[in-house]
């Protein structure tokens, strides 16, 4: 398409435009700068990106065929297989991958400075996630919508299918770990929190048996019903918290509060879906899409100064949020937002079974990670307006800044960012909390940005019911993800398990439901015992490593992607997805290297393990800290293996790569494309008339 | 337009699913039955959450 003048005019005025916010961002140091610099900047380098990149890939590299029949066209069934309009599958793409983890990576990612977080959520999205969602997205489509597992075994053999499968499988133990221990550590001690949290169990079975029963099928009464009750249950949890009969029926210690989550996971996954995993998914999909529309509008109208300055000290690695350089642990803390593996999974399988036309391939793959990207903006946004001072309060474990809230005043005030005791109290009363200390987890800090966010925009006296509604909107997709999670982790368990006995793999026969329903509950539920008994906060030790593993699944990605192009004879074109591979492998084994052999308790395993037998053996720790350190130190040691393990598969499967590459270019024999023969497409665009 | 709009949120949400299966039935397989909107709807739930359906 050739541009007019006019157009090639508006298009240099963008690029300038971008360039001069990108430069402000990355200049400024003053006291603080405007959000309107980041929201221009991003919106600049997505719209350059999705014109110019995209266009090019979608023509000259994977060549989309708008007269080619999609699989939904060839094999519709009117059920997964359906011809659908393209801002219907956008919705439903975004609402699939836009999750919690472009909330949480940022906010954690935010104690190195705005700087280096904004730069990854914007360069890694435009040339790498949104790269790896738009080819994983097209290739799969154009294999009848055939699963990345799937895909790996087809292109390049058992062992990258094999890879593929059990590194999915890993890394949703690690990420329903972490995501529970962030709604945990959110739940802590705060009865206001932990009553509208338990609230939307209920809330989410009366749904789903309207929806079943009294008005079967009827999505959005349902859900509008639910959204009404969720809401009520925001501001019914302040009065159950000022209730002194009910307040202690709702206050509980992170312990008493991981074993509910972890018996609420393991009933979830056991009971049918209709009761309640289909309708919280609802509720939760109506919430997400929702508070991310009225955050956006609040930024826009609001215009909030980012407080933090755009580098902190904590790039040396002293970090208290988590330990470790920036270089690599910021690419390993930000992957949802820049790149995720886990998106991958989502292009192949469900979306390219709805896609009316291939020419939409670009719209839904890029464009719907170019918006998670924007979520991802927003999110490191709501996380800097915070007082830097306030911001590490909240944040902080108490084993590293001190148990008294004097002490950890102290602490971060000595580091150069001031904030004092009457602050924070201040600030919990307006949020109606008893303490904002050590909340790790990015979860309430960001609830805290974005209530002062809304508070400003749509009025300040209600503060408290913009915290904890904050805090809903996140617990609610946080354990939808788990749920989800734990059911995905049982399935391919007992797909495994089906190849040793054939009783075990039948998805319907309720003792093997139990049994491994159990396992992957026990798997993560270990994960998140530990990070609860953890003094350090559990955050330090669970988010690189999830960070790592869904690293490790977007090199898998990118690999077949890769392999798929050289074997297409588009060798001249496989850097698109071969640089952004590169990166990964370079960064997740620089990460890997570091949190195994670093000498830096904060970000060695082994180093930690060490240290902490040395000082048990000593006798010089403390009895309550001395009873849980030899589960720590076994712990410490499984996460130096497992993160080994993570490193080897993503080596492993590179390798894999590389050599059908090798073979394919010598002429010798490799697997053979498994694209689905072309049919023209007989479809008639009419959406309005049906 | 709002005619539009109501057609979008219904379509996105899923809440038209039976409308279109009865349409899709009626087209596919002639004579046969359809499945009533209760027996519909559960099947397809069981359906959809039969994989990775969200994300981190």
């Amino acid at each position: 398409m050739r541009m007019t003048i006019f157009q090639r005019v508006a298009w240099f005025l963008v690029a300038i435009l971008g360039a001069a916010a990108v430069g402000g961002i990355a200049l400024n140091r003053g006291e603080s700068i405007n959000a309107l610099w980041f929201i221009t900047a991003a919106a600049c380098i997505y719209a350059l990106a999705y014109r110019f990149y995209s266009a090019w890939i979608a023509t000259r590299v994977l060549i989309l065929d708008e007269t080619r029949a999609t699989p939904a066209e060839r094999l519709d069934n009117g059920r997964d297989f359906v011809p659908t309009n393209k801002w219907i599958v956008f919705g439903h793409h975004f609402a699939a991958i836009a999750g919690p983890g472009p909330l949480i990576g940022p906010t954690l990612a935010a104690q190195f400075g705005y700087l280096p977080g904004t730069l990854w959520i914007l360069t890694g999205a435009v040339l790498g996630g949104c790269v790896q969602d738009m080819t994983i997205l097209f290739f799969s489509t154009r294999r009848d919508g055939r699963s990345l597992g799937q895909m790996a075994r087809d292109e390049l053999g058992p062992v990258g299918g094999m890879a593929a499968l059990v590194g999915t499988l890993m890394i949703m133990v690690i990420l329903i770990a972490v995501l529970g221990l962030v709604v945990v550590n959110a739940m802590k001690h705060s009865p206001w929190a932990t009553s509208t949290v338990a609230a939307t169990i209920p809330i989410a079975v009366l749904v789903g048996l309207y929806m079943r029963n009294i008005r079967p099928g009827r999505v959005l009464e349902g859900s509008l019903l639910g959204l009404a009750l969720l809401l009520l249950a925001v501001a019914g949890g302040g009065w159950i918290d000022h209730s002194p009969g009910l307040r202690p029926l709702f206050d509980h210690d992170g312990l008493t509060l991981a074993w509910f989550v972890i018996g609420y996971g393991f009933l979830a996954a056991i009971l049918p879906v209709w009761l309640l995993l289909a309708p919280r998914d609802y509720l939760s999909t109506f919430m997400k899409l929702g508070t991310i529309f009225l955050l956006a509008i609040a930024i826009v109208l609001l215009r909030p100064e980012i407080r933090m300055p755009a580098l902190t000290q904590f790039i040396d690695g002293s970090g208290p949020i988590f330990g470790g350089t920036m270089f690599p642990f910021v690419f390993i803390t930000i992957a949802c937002g820049a790149v995720s593996g886990f998106h991958s999974l989502i292009a192949s399988g469900t979306t390219p079974k709805l896609l009316a036309n291939e020419r939409d391939i670009r719209m839904i793959g890029y464009g719907g990670m170019v918006l998670e990207s924007f979520v991802a903006i927003m999110a490191m946004i709501a996380a800097t307006v915070l007082d830097p001072g306030v911001f590490f309060a909240i944040n902080s474990p108490a084993g590293v800044v001190g148990k008294e809230a004097a002490e950890a005043v102290a602490k971060i005030s000595s580091w150069g960012f001031p904030v004092t005791v009457e602050q924070m109290e201040t600030l919990a009363r307006q949020m109606g909390e008893t303490t904002l200390f050590a909340r790790t987890g990015g979860a309430p800090s960001l609830a805290v940005g974005m209530a002062s966010i809304f508070g400003s925009a749509f009025g300040q006296g209600w503060l408290a019911i913009w915290y904890h509604f904050a805090i809903m909107f996140e617990a609610v997709f946080i354990l939808t993800t788990l749920d989800a999670g734990t059911r995905v982790g049982r399935f391919m368990l007992q797909d495994f398990l089906g190849n040793f006995s054939p009783r075990l793999g039948r998805t319907s026969w309720y003792p093997s439901v139990l049994l491994t329903s159990g396992t992957v509950v026990a798997a993560w539920g270990y994960f998140l015992y530990i990070g609860v008994i953890d003094p350090q906060g559990g955050v330090n030790i669970l988010w690189p490593l999830f960070g790592i593993s869904n690293q490790m699944l977007a090199a898998i990605a990118l690999s077949v992607a890769t392999g798929i192009l050289v074997k297409s004879g588009k060798l001249k074109f496989a850097w698109v997805t071969g640089v952004p591979l590169a990166w990964l492998a370079i960064i997740t084994t620089a990460a890997a290297w570091e949190k195994i052999m670093s000498a830096d308790v904060r970000v060695g395993f082994f180093a930690a393990a060490d240290s902490m037998a040395a000082k048990l053996a000593s006798g010089s720790m403390p009895p309550d800290k001395a009873a849980v350190a030899p589960q720590l130190i076994f712990n410490l040691h499984l996460d130096a293996w497992l993160t080994l393990f993570f490193v080897a598969v993503l080596w492993l499967i590179i390798f894999d790569m590389l050599r059908v590459c090798a073979r394919h270019l010598q002429g010798k024999r490799v697997a053979a494309l498994s694209e689905s023969p072309h049919e023209p497409s007989r479809l008639v665009e009419d959406w309005v008339r049906d | 337009m709002w005619r539009r709009l109501w057609f979008f949120v219904r379509r996105l949400s899923g809440d038209d699913a039976y409308e279109r299966y009865l349409k899709h039935h009626a087209a596919a397989h002639p004579g046969e039955p359809p499945l009533s909107r209760k027996a519909f709807f559960k099947l397809e739930q069981e359906r959809k959450w039969n994989g990775v359906r969200r994300c981190c």
